[in-house]
């Protein structure tokens, strides 16, 4: 006995266990759902966040300045392994800018070291992809010097040595025929044409077009010199050549000219732009950024302005575009990164700015480890910094990943270059390597919101309509077969209904778009025409013609008069369009018309949406208390009178969370918008137009954009931004939800 | 009148003519799906026509009816299309369907109706189906053994027949050695390969390991020798007969027999036959891989990969879904934690799919599956393994997706078990735990199962989520096949909701295609419906049965 007892007990504290495992195991479970989401949610931020990081920067190396004499510029190879510097004496001086393993390099040890001119009188670099310098020498003969680097694979490990390559087959060219002494230089190259712009000891200004023709015989390059002597007098402050050899600035204090270089040569003034100098203040320095179509000036004040060419009335101009505030000092230096618009700034006490033209971003402003900068270089790949201080060098590692992408940048009118006034643009890719990508999320929000729009215009009347029939007045057989039939459409994959409506419904529609404006006039007509006639009917035809079969009543109507205005169609179209409708709305009224555009969406998800609308509405009517109903009515209101001031009163809570579940639905719907839209970011209400909305905006680009971009990385923010909207709709539907049924039990 | 107004009568049939408009909306487009999809298996009449051109020439048309329109004059005049001596409003033109693909500049054709001057379907005219440039329209003219005829006043269909039987067995050999003997000896080589690499990445690749690995690979390549000589022999034994057909042009015109699936004679076909035909056209759809870019062929690949990955998807979402909703519904107290849990169902119900889509690219595949490769596939690096988009992540993806369906619905049932069966179980002293294994679950099984019902049918739909995390338009291998270990959640997997969407929208020959959309929207839509009526008559089922339980 004793023993049973025992054994039970041991048994029973088995069965605890179980039981509180049980426990816990189904409490973590129910926990998981929550989880779910609360990763989705931090998992989507995860990706976005970086897009809206500063700079941060870290000092690696410091060294002092390897060779002799002052830097006239910096660079760095790809790897950033290996720096050169061109010294005022005509040395270029490549160094080691850090350990490399495999060769026995020290931090600003110097590789090679060659004099590649003497008794240079100026000095010129190109845009920095380019990689060419240029020495001026006596008698106005120039020096074209590359820097170039050599990789070799050893064991697996990539050994990389610098050599110097000189241009022009190693010959001075000779840039002013009257062999003047040259003491400011600007030069660019573009494969094969040079274009070269100097000032000269007796201050003239003067350019010369190296250019290039190929013998049809020889394949042979030759060149052919285009001098040119502007009519400029006093002091020129800089000098500047585009990189595709079409214009020369000169700036003379505040005075910027801008002369045009024609492909034969010839050079004209284009511009002459005065830089108020009481609203920039006094410039100081002047830059191309990469893409070479904005001008940088950097003023005394601190202030970093950027201008480029507008058109206008006359012609393309150059004009302020923004300004940047880099601290309160003059700008000495302002260097331009390799392939993105983004610059450094150096001012007169030693601070370094890193800002982005476009996004507007300032990313860094600070003595970089509290030294104070002479002037900096950045790597191609835009990781490494170099910066020059009082006799010392130091390497600085930069991360920098998505400069091009800032809260205005997205979310207000950017001016992009070469665009007549500010806009919201999305264009991600394109196949130019100058391209800069444009992504701006208010086209395609504005597109979610106008598909939303109209597929709510459509559904929501309907929906609600059909709900408020099927739960007050439809009888309950009928009720029976029919809710189940509407709910039905829910299920409908929307890749068929996208499909429908893209191959089965536009070119309906296109062909018979008065049918489609007839049937909106004329079924609700029938509709009114047949309950007219069904009061007039005798009492006995009456009741059978309750108020509970209508809708049964109606279908072969409805279906009837729809046939009927499509048939007549093109009778309208021939009578009142002259036979054309679409070209009626192109050419008479004057707007666009799109054979997949927001009428067919709106339809198409209209119906994805109606059964949501419908179901939930169905419910919340269904579900008010019958005494109500009852009570209005037995005090002598009319059903439709009770049905509007009781029960729709009373179920409205239901019916804002149906439609709000329905706006989340239309606002995520993917597949429908992709098939039935032309899926062009466009901001325009017109009907007959297309849109691009965020989630056909993901699926078009997310299976192409390469893992972390910027790109990548927006479009997470797109999705993150759906998911938030909807969130927001669903919770709010839910919550208002939760209270009608705390207010209905108590009833 | 006004009086009539104010009665509200006529806003009341306003309410009813918008549940008209729903219905007919449903009914509509369900009988257009399977209308069009279904008349795509129906054997259409082969028509010749004459044509007359405005200059008085004439010409013949061999080809199907594929679509009827009416055409305003005025349209057509402004395209300029001369119509001298019609008078009317519209005029109706028809496109011929004239395949040939090979020999004509378009396989359709639009035709005025007052242009046919004769429109005729001789018995003889005749379709070849097949694996190559489309449909064949003609009449038969010849069957030919390496050039010499072999008709000998046979029946030319007989032989015909005959020969097209011969030569589609010995495709389906070919077809089979290369999908099943050859596929596994490359699958075995690509596995050396990888075996060496990661014997070489760990160290351990000795002389003996590289021998042994060698010796392997060569005895491969030389049973590889063998079947491949055994392949061509059965593509030469193919290629032995051709027919000839004499086209649209009057020309004739030798089809090798290797290409041709089968020939038809719909014009000389009775009811029964047709019906018959129909019924295997059907067949051939369900079970046959896709042709010429997925425009022509079947959709088995498709059918097979929506059932793997929602299977897939169904053995995940299950356990978590009901343990959910066990929680909700037996164990959560009223307080903030239930709330939350509750509102995070309804939003994950509410999210929209493609963000599922994003989600599931980013955390499973680039983050879960690259962590995954970097630890257990090290030799197959740079290309990913599970790093990239793959049935098992679009089922992981989807079941996260599916999750609420399967809670709410589980809560239902649970809701309608009478609480007198729990008191019931625990006064008799039984656990908790024991009355929900024992009690609760089983009862609520038809609950759970309706809630798996209405997931599988969601997730059979869904496309968006699945285009980012492992579909493709055209998989050349099943995720399920012969090679160990049998079943490859890495793939990538067709789907046919995808097969839709990318036939319809991304292929080069829209037109032609559109047949097989409907046919594949008909099949999706089917199955869909069906699932969800199943789970709908479930459902009634179960809430009539505690119904009477409840008194």
């Amino acid at each position: 006995m004793a023993a049973s007892q025992r054994s039970e007990l041991g048994a029973s504290n088995v069965r605890l266990f179980k039981d509180r495992a049980a426990r816990w195991g189904v409490t973590f479970g129910g926990g998981l759902v929550l989880i779910a989401l609360l990763l989705i949610f931090f998992y989507l931020l995860y990706v976005v966040e970086p897009i809206f990081r500063g700079v941060e920067i870290e000092r690696q190396q410091s060294f002092a300045i390897p060779g002799q004499g002052q830097t006239l510029a910096m660079g760095m190879e790809e790897q950033s392994e290996i720096g050169f510097r061109f010294s005022d004496q005509g040395d270029l001086i490549f160094f080691a800018l850090k350990t490399k393993s495999g060769t026995d390099w020290q931090p600003g040890e110097v590789i090679l070291s060659e004099q590649v001119a003497e008794q240079p009188t100026a000095f010129a670099a190109t845009q920095p992809q380019k990689k060419r310098y240029a020495y001026a020498v006596a008698n106005g003969q120039v020096r074209i010097i590359e820097p170039k680097f050599r990789s070799k694979f050893t064991a697996g490990q990539r050994l990389t040595t610098p050599y110097v390559d000189y241009g022009n087959d190693g010959e001075l060219v000779q840039v002013d025929p009257k062999q003047r002494t040259l003491t400011q230089l600007a030069y660019e190259y573009d494969g094969d044409s040079s274009l070269f712009a100097a000032v000269t000891a007796d201050n003239k200004v003067i350019v010369n077009y190296a250019m290039a023709t190929k013998s049809f015989l020889t394949g042979a390059v030759e060149l052919e010199s285009k001098f040119t002597e502007l009519p400029l007098t006093g002091e020129v402050d800089n000098i500047l050549v585009q990189p595709n050899l079409s214009q020369v600035f000169v700036r003379q204090g505040n005075r910027f000219y801008v002369f045009d270089v024609s492909r034969t040569g010839k050079v004209t003034e284009r511009q002459l732009l005065n830089i108020e100098r009481r609203r920039y203040g006094e410039v100081t320095s002047m830059q191309l950024l990469a893409g070479a179509s904005s001008v940088m000036f950097g003023h005394a004040n601190g202030l970093v302005t950027q201008w480029f060419e507008v058109a206008g009335e006359n012609g393309r101009q150059y004009q302020y575009i923004r300004e940047f505030k880099a601290g309160d000092d003059a700008i000495v230096d302002i260097v331009a990164e390799y392939y993105r618009r983004t610059f450094y700034t150096v001012s007169e006490n030693g601070q370094v700015g890193v800002f982005h033209t476009t996004s507007e971003a300032d990313l860094y402003l600070e003595h970089p480890d509290k030294l104070r900068a002479d002037s900096v270089v950045i790597d191609p790949r835009a990781n490494t910094l170099l910066m020059q201080t009082d006799g010392e060098l130091h390497t600085f590692n930069l991360e920098n990943e998505h400069p091009e992408v800032s809260w205005s940048g997205i979310w207000q009118e950017v001016w992009y270059e070469g665009y007549p006034e500010p806009q919201y643009v999305w264009q991600s890719t394109s196949g130019s390597d100058d391209f800069e990508p444009k992504f701006s999320l208010v086209p395609i929000s504005f597109g979610t919101i106008k598909a939303a729009a109209y597929a709510m215009l459509f559904a929501v009347p309907i929906g609600l309509a059909a709900a408020v029939y099927t739960a007050y007045f439809m009888s309950p057989s009928v009720r029976k077969v029919v809710k189940p039939t509407v709910e039905i459409m829910e299920a409908l994959p929307t890749v068929i209904l996208g499909f429908l409506a893209g191959l089965w419904l536009a070119p309906i529609i296109e062909n018979y778009l008065p049918g489609i404006v007839a049937t909106i006039i004329l079924v609700p007509s029938a509709i009114i025409l047949v309950a007219f006639l069904s009061s007039r009917l005798p009492k006995t035809w009456r009741n059978k013609f309750t108020d509970g079969r209508a809708a049964l009543i109606l279908l072969p109507v409805v279906a009837l008069v729809s046939w009927f205005a499509f048939e007549m169609s093109p009778f309208i179209e021939r009578v009142l369009f002259d036979g054309n409708v679409r070209q009626f709305i192109t050419n008479e009224l004057g707007i666009t018309f799109d054979q997949r555009n927001s009428l067919v969406v709106g339809i198409a998800m209209g119906f994805a949406v109606i059964p949501t609308i419908f179901s939930i509405a169905e419910d919340a009517v269904f579900s008010v208390p019958n005494h109500l109903s009852n009570g209005s009515l037995a005090l002598g209101a009319t059903t439709w009178q009770t049905l509007t001031k009781v029960v729709l009163l009373t179920a409205s809570p239901g019916i804002f969370s149906a439609v709000m579940m329905g706006l989340g639905r239309a606002v995520g719907e993917t597949m429908i918008v992709l098939m039935a839209t032309g899926n062009t970011p466009i901001m325009d209400w017109n009907i007959f137009e297309g849109m691009r909305t965020l989630s056909a905006n993901i699926a078009v680009e997310m299976p192409e954009s390469e893992v972390g971009s910027s790109h990548y990385r927006i479009l997470f923010l797109a999705a993150f931004v759906l998911f938030v909207f909807t969130f927001a709709f669903n919770t709010l539907a839910e919550l208002v939800r939760q209270r009608l049924r705390e207010k209905y039990s108590s009833m | 009148m006004n009086k009539w107004f104010k009665s509200g009568k006529p806003y009341i049939w306003l309410t009813a003519g918008a549940v008209s408009v729903s219905l007919i909306a449903v009914l509509g487009l369900l009988a257009l799906i399977a209308w069009r999809g279904l008349s795509f298996f129906w054997p259409a009449q082969i028509h010749e026509v004459e044509v007359q051109a405005n200059d008085g020439s004439t010409r013949v048309i061999i080809g199907e009816v594929y679509d009827r329109e009416q055409v305003p004059i005025e349209r057509l005049q402004e395209s300029g299309v001369k119509l001298d001596g019609f008078d009317g409003d519209t005029l109706e033109r028809q496109l011929f369907k004239v395949g040939n693909r090979e020999f004509v500049p378009l396989d359709f054709m639009w035709v005025m109706e007052p242009q046919i001057i004769r429109d005729e379907t001789p018995a003889d005219l005749g379709v070849l189906e097949r694996s190559k440039d489309g449909n064949f329209y003609g009449y038969v003219v010849d069957v030919r053994e390496q050039g010499e005829s072999v008709v000998n006043d046979r029946d030319i269909r007989d032989v015909l027949f005959e020969r097209i039987e011969r030569a589609v067995e010995l495709n389906e050999k070919a077809t089979d050695l290369q999908q099943g003997e050859i596929g596994a000896i490359n699958h075995e080589l690509n596995r050396l390969r990888l075996e060496a690499r990661a014997l070489d990445l760990e160290g351990k690749f000795t002389e003996a390991e590289k021998q042994r690995i060698t010796a392997q690979e060569q005895a491969l390549n030389e049973q590889y020798r063998e079947l491949e000589k055994q392949l061509f022999t059965f593509r030469e034994q193919a290629s032995r007969d051709s027919v000839v057909m004499r086209d649209m042009r009057g020309m004739e015109v030798s089809i090798p027999l290797y290409r041709v699936l089968d020939a038809t004679f719909p014009n000389d076909m009775g009811i029964f036959s047709k019906v018959g035909h129909f019924f295997v056209q059907i067949g051939k759809f369900v079970s046959e891989d896709p042709r010429e870019a997925n425009t022509e062929g079947g959709v088995f690949p498709a059918i097979f990969g929506t059932v793997f990955m929602v299977l897939l998807m169904s053995v995940i979402v299950t356990p978590f879904g009901v343990v959910a909703a066990v929680y909700l519904h037996e164990y959560a107290g009223k307080n903030a934690i239930t709330r939350l849990i509750r509102i995070a169902v309804i939003n994950l119900a509410g999210v929209p799919s493609i963000v599922y889509g994003v989600f599931g690219l980013g955390f499973f595949v680039y983050m879960v599956g690259g962590s995954l490769d970097q630890i257990f596939y090290p030799e197959a690096l740079p290309s990913p393994t599970f790093g990239t988009p793959g049935v098992m992540w679009s089922a992981i993806t989807l079941a996260i997706l599916t999750l609420p369906v399967v809670i709410v619905s589980t809560e239902e049932g649970l809701s309608r078990i009478p609480s007198t069966l729990r008191e019931g179980s625990l006064a008799l002293g039984a656990t908790k735990a024991e009355t929900l294994w024992r009690i609760i679950l089983p009862m609520a099984s038809p609950a759970i199962m309706t809630g798996l019902i209405l997931a599988v049918a969601r997730a059979a739909g869904e496309v968006a989520p699945l285009m980012l995390v492992g579909v493709v338009k055209s998989a050349p291998m099943l995720p399920v096949d012969g090679n160990f270990p049998y079943f490859h959640l890495d793939r990538k997997f067709m789907h046919l909701g995808f097969h839709i969407y990318d036939v319809g929208f991304q292929s080069p020959n829209v037109e032609a295609a559109r047949p097989l959309v409907y046919a594949t929207s008909f099949l999706l839509v089917t199955v869909i419906v069906g699932l969800n009526l199943t789970a709908i008559g479930v459902r009634n089922h179960l809430r009539e049965k505690y119904r009477s339980l409840e008194h």
